[in-house]
């Protein structure tokens, strides 16, 4: 048997009850729940973010033997609402992430964009790319594509196909498109009556 | 020196009070506030002209170190009460009055014992009035720039976690919020130096010179204080800012809003 790439072992956050749950490499796993369900909550607990105990391994490694910061670099939390601080889009990069841009259908000019004049399906778009630039082993994708035109939707999908089609990586993600995560999605967990349980 | 006279004392307060009573035709609100903080100058300072008066005849080394951790532990209650938000529990006094503390006091003692050399270094005269100037400068802005780190981090919490998100640490996260507090409670400080002898008399200086002083030592003092009052007030706001900004953070670079308390007094 296959080492899960994510293993979470009693994870305790806020009056949730303890979470087990598995990823594998190459897996792209569905969150389920109503809005207000605890899907971002558990989000920021497996990233540290929120108070909690338990375990959680990243390929067999603890994150509690790692700063916080450098695990919050190899699994990404793309939350539903980005947040920025520089005036231009530009200058919460790096480094050169023109292929990004382009596979999201962003021209590279939007680096040259004012936050403030984007929308919010290029914010969302732009935040990924933000944080694609960590080179996350884990993605975990909060309503990636809740304010995507059809056209672009499609083009997220093969960018999230062709993240978890690299060695080592998978996807945990949430979506209120009952067709995308039929698209998408294998293995599903479901979080209610903060709980959270295999389906 | 023209010696005051408590008649012509009275006269001056004639004024406050023509303001309160303008505020009260008017219906400006303030009339009462202005009274109270009138009356509270008149009985505190002069209670601390009574009590220099009795250190200068005391003499007692121990006595001047506790009127000046009084003179202190005002200051931590006064950076408090200027809060909007401020760090709960013994924080949000210790962080204010720690960071008073030292950078006053060292200052203080830089100044005493290099730079004016009483004797005994201690002497109240130059003691107690040296360390409540440098007390109230840094008081001003270590109660700002503290306001200033609390606020930020509750207003600009998404900015800051979507920061720890991407893999900064909680002072790479702060950077911004840090470096604005720094400006703004160092602000004072620099617009005063800036501003010095142009625009008006330091009060230190007018006092000096109003009492008698010869205009060119009034000078060499008060440029003496300034340069205190900026490096007490500078390193003040850095230990102030440094030490709540990873106040507000645990060991697993979270934000941890809720050990702030709400808005309001």
């Amino acid at each position: 048997m296959t080492q899960a790439l994510l293993e979470v072992q009693g994870l305790c956050f806020l009056d949730y009850q303890p979470v087990d749950l598995f990823l594998n490499p190459g897996e792209i796993l569905g969150l389920e729940g109503a809005s207000g369900a605890g899907k971002s909550l558990l989000f920021k607990a497996l990233v540290d973010l929120i108070p909690c105990r338990g375990e959680v391994r990243l390929a067999g490694r603890s994150r509690s033997l790692m700063p916080a910061a450098h695990w919050r670099r190899q699994v990404g939390y793309l939350s539903a609402e980005s947040a920025w601080w520089a005036d231009r889009v530009g200058e919460h990069f790096k480094g050169d992430v023109s292929a990004q841009l382009q596979s999201l259908g962003l021209p590279l000019e939007s680096l040259d964009w004012p936050v403030a004049q984007c929308s919010t399906g290029e914010r969302q778009r732009l935040a990924l790319v933000r944080l694609l630039e960590n080179q996350p082993k884990v993605l975990l994708l909060d309503e990636p594509s809740a304010a995507l035109d059809p056209g672009n939707v499609g083009k997220l999908e093969q960018l999230i196909f062709d993240f978890v089609r690299q060695p080592g990586q998978a996807v945990v993600l949430t979506s209120h498109d009952p067709s995308q995560l039929e698209r998408m999605v294998g293995r599903r967990y479901r979080v209610a009556q903060k709980r959270i349980e295999a389906l | 020196m023209i010696l005051l006279g408590y008649p012509e004392l009275a006269s001056v307060a004639l004024l406050v009070l023509a303001l309160a009573g303008t505020s009260w035709a008017m219906n400006l609100g303030v009339g009462r506030r202005v009274l109270i903080a009138a009356l509270r100058t008149v009985i505190q300072l002069g209670l601390i002209g009574l009590v220099v008066k009795s250190l200068f005849e005391l003499r007692q080394p121990w006595l001047v170190a506790l009127v000046a951790l009084g003179m202190l532990a005002a200051a931590g209650r006064e950076v408090v009460a200027r809060q909007k938000r401020r760090l709960k529990g013994p924080w949000g006094f210790g962080v204010g009055a720690g960071a008073m503390f030292v950078s006053s006091f060292t200052v203080t003692l830089f100044g005493l014992l290099v730079v004016l050399k009483p004797d005994p270094w201690w002497h109240p005269q130059y003691a107690i009035p040296v360390a409540g100037m440098l007390l109230g400068n840094t008081m001003n802005g270590v109660s700002l720039a503290m306001g200033q780190v609390t606020e930020a981090a509750f207003k600009e919490r998404p900015v800051i976690e979507a920061r720890l998100l991407l893999g900064q640490t909680a002072r790479e996260a702060m950077g911004d919020i840090r470096r604005e507090a720094m400006r703004v409670g160092l602000m004072p400080i620099i617009n005063t130096m800036a501003a010095a002898g142009l625009v008006s008399l330091p009060g230190m200086m007018t006092g000096q010179i109003l009492a008698g002083g010869d205009p060119l030592e009034a000078s060499k003092y008060q440029i003496m204080i300034i340069f205190m009052i900026a490096a007490g007030t500078g390193f003040g706001v850095v230990a102030a800012v440094w030490v709540s900004a990873a106040r507000l953070f645990d060991e697993r670079d979270r934000l941890r809003p809720e050990r702030l308390t709400s808005s309001g007094r």
